[in-house]
This record gives structure tokens, sequence and C-alpha cells, in this order.
């Protein structure tokens, strides 16, 4: 219960975190967008029409699928501070991959979450009964 | 300042009322039997025809919407701290309306991700 539930937490942030990444990188490509009716209605063709725009929307919904998904058994207050672990991720993407220097302050704040995510991790991820298991038959 | 203070209400109530709302719908749904696609899609029906959803989908579009209005007042180095007060929020609905058992353990937790957020979005 406690692997299926802190697998599926990752695929929630892993998606969360890939299709916000994706959505950037595609608004980037298509420019910034003009306030005005032709201006959003040829923004709204470039965002329909952008590959990376999909992906980033695939991933969107992967991460709202697997969010309702460990929500129909896990506690809310289980999966919310977890879910909070992408912010390290994050972090640690912009130092490997982009190179980006990282202050104390934030590095502090890594390990906060971290060690948060850690102890409520070790909790029983579902306190509340089982009542639907007759409606989900 | 007390136009920022209720757009910050409105965003943290928004998004955990939204979410206790949808974690509801889910538990009334019931997991999926396994997690095979088809097992995913039935589940997905069932999720979609369930109300207490669809009550949650507003409310967290009203808090995403605050959050847009709020990070066009304010920096984002304190948007994203304050909203960091959801967790504390949803905590508490969690105990008192879901009706979840909260150990010390886990309001250590929340607590620490709660600052930990604070000060990576502080910069």
């Amino acid at each position: 219960m406690r692997i299926k539930t802190l697998a599926m937490v990752l695929t929630m942030v892993v998606c969360a975190n890939v299709g916000d990444l994706m959505l950037k990188r595609g608004m980037t490509q298509n420019g910034a967008v003009p306030l005005s009716l032709s201006g959003l209605q040829h923004a709204f063709l470039m965002t329909v029409t952008n590959g990376t725009i999909w992906i980033g929307i695939f991933f969107l919904s992967g991460f709202m699928l697997s969010y309702m998904t460990v929500l129909s058994w896990a506690d809310y207050s289980y999966v919310m501070p977890a879910g909070a672990f992408g912010y390290a991720l994050l972090t640690f993407l912009a130092v490997v991959f982009l190179h980006e220097s990282v202050s104390a302050r934030r590095w502090i704040g890594v390990v906060l979450i971290c060690v948060g995510v850690l102890l409520v991790g070790q909790t029983k991820p579902r306190t509340t009964a089982e009542v639907a298991r007759e409606v989900a038959a | 300042m007390m136009r920022d203070v209720f757009v910050l209400a409105v965003l943290v109530l928004g998004s955990t009322g939204g979410e206790i709302a949808i974690t509801h719908g889910m538990k009334a749904t019931g997991e999926p039997a396994t997690l095979r696609p088809m097992a995913v899609l039935q589940f997905l029906r069932r999720a979609l025809g369930n109300g207490w959803f669809w009550a949650g989908v507003p409310l967290m579009a009203i808090s995403f919407y605050s959050l847009l209005l709020l990070l066009s007042w304010e920096p984002i180095s304190f948007v994203i701290p304050a909203s960091a007060l959801s967790y504390v929020v949803g905590t508490f609905g969690a105990k008192y309306i879901l009706g979840e058992e909260i150990s010390v353990a886990r309001w250590a937790g929340v607590i620490l991700v709660c600052a930990g957020v604070a000060l990576v979005a502080a910069g």
C-alpha cells in the first residue's frame, strides 16, 4: 500500500513538473501573446498546433489522473505534503541541467521539504475507513 | 494590503476546498480494481459521474484565477510562500471535514514542508 502510494505520488510529481516545463517551452516558442482579438486568435491557433504544448497537456493529464487515482485510496493529508517533493526536485533539476546557482536559503528549504516528506511518508497512507468497496464493485 | 489578504484567503480556501471536495469524490468512487488501462478508464468514468468531483473543479478554477490576480500585483517570492499556508489549512480540513487522523509525525511533516516551500519560493 505504501509502495503503491509513493510510486503514484512520484508519478504525479514528475508528470506535473514535466508538463509545466513543456507548457513553458511551448509558450516561449510561440512568443508573447498580444492582448487583442486578432492577437488572441493567432495565439490560440499557434497553441493548438504546437506539438510541445500537446506533450505538456499529455503530462498534465497524467498528473490529474494519478492525483485522482492516489486520492481514491490515500489520505489527502498524506498526498498533499508528499506532492511538495516537486519543489525539491525542481531545484535539483535546475542545478544539474540548467546550472543555476541556488542560494543557501533555498537549499535549507529543500532540506526541510525532504525531511517533512520523509516524516509524512512513513505515516499510514490511509486513516479513514473503507466505505466505497461496495460502490466500486 | 486588505485586497491582498482577501484574494490570498480566496486562493487558499479555494484550493483546499476544491481538493477536499475532489478527495471526497474519489473516496466515494473507490480505488480502481487494477492499474490496467481498461480498469483505469472505468474508474475515470465513475469518477467523472461523481458530483463532488464537479464541485471541486470550479473551486480550483477560482483559486487558479486568484493566483494569477495576486501574481499580477505582488512578486512571486511573496505569493508562493504565502500560499504555502494551504498545507496547514488543508491539514485542518483533512482532519475536521474528511475525518483523517493526523498523527504528530504527520503534523510535523506538514509544518516542515510548509516552511520549506516558503523558503524555496522566497529564493
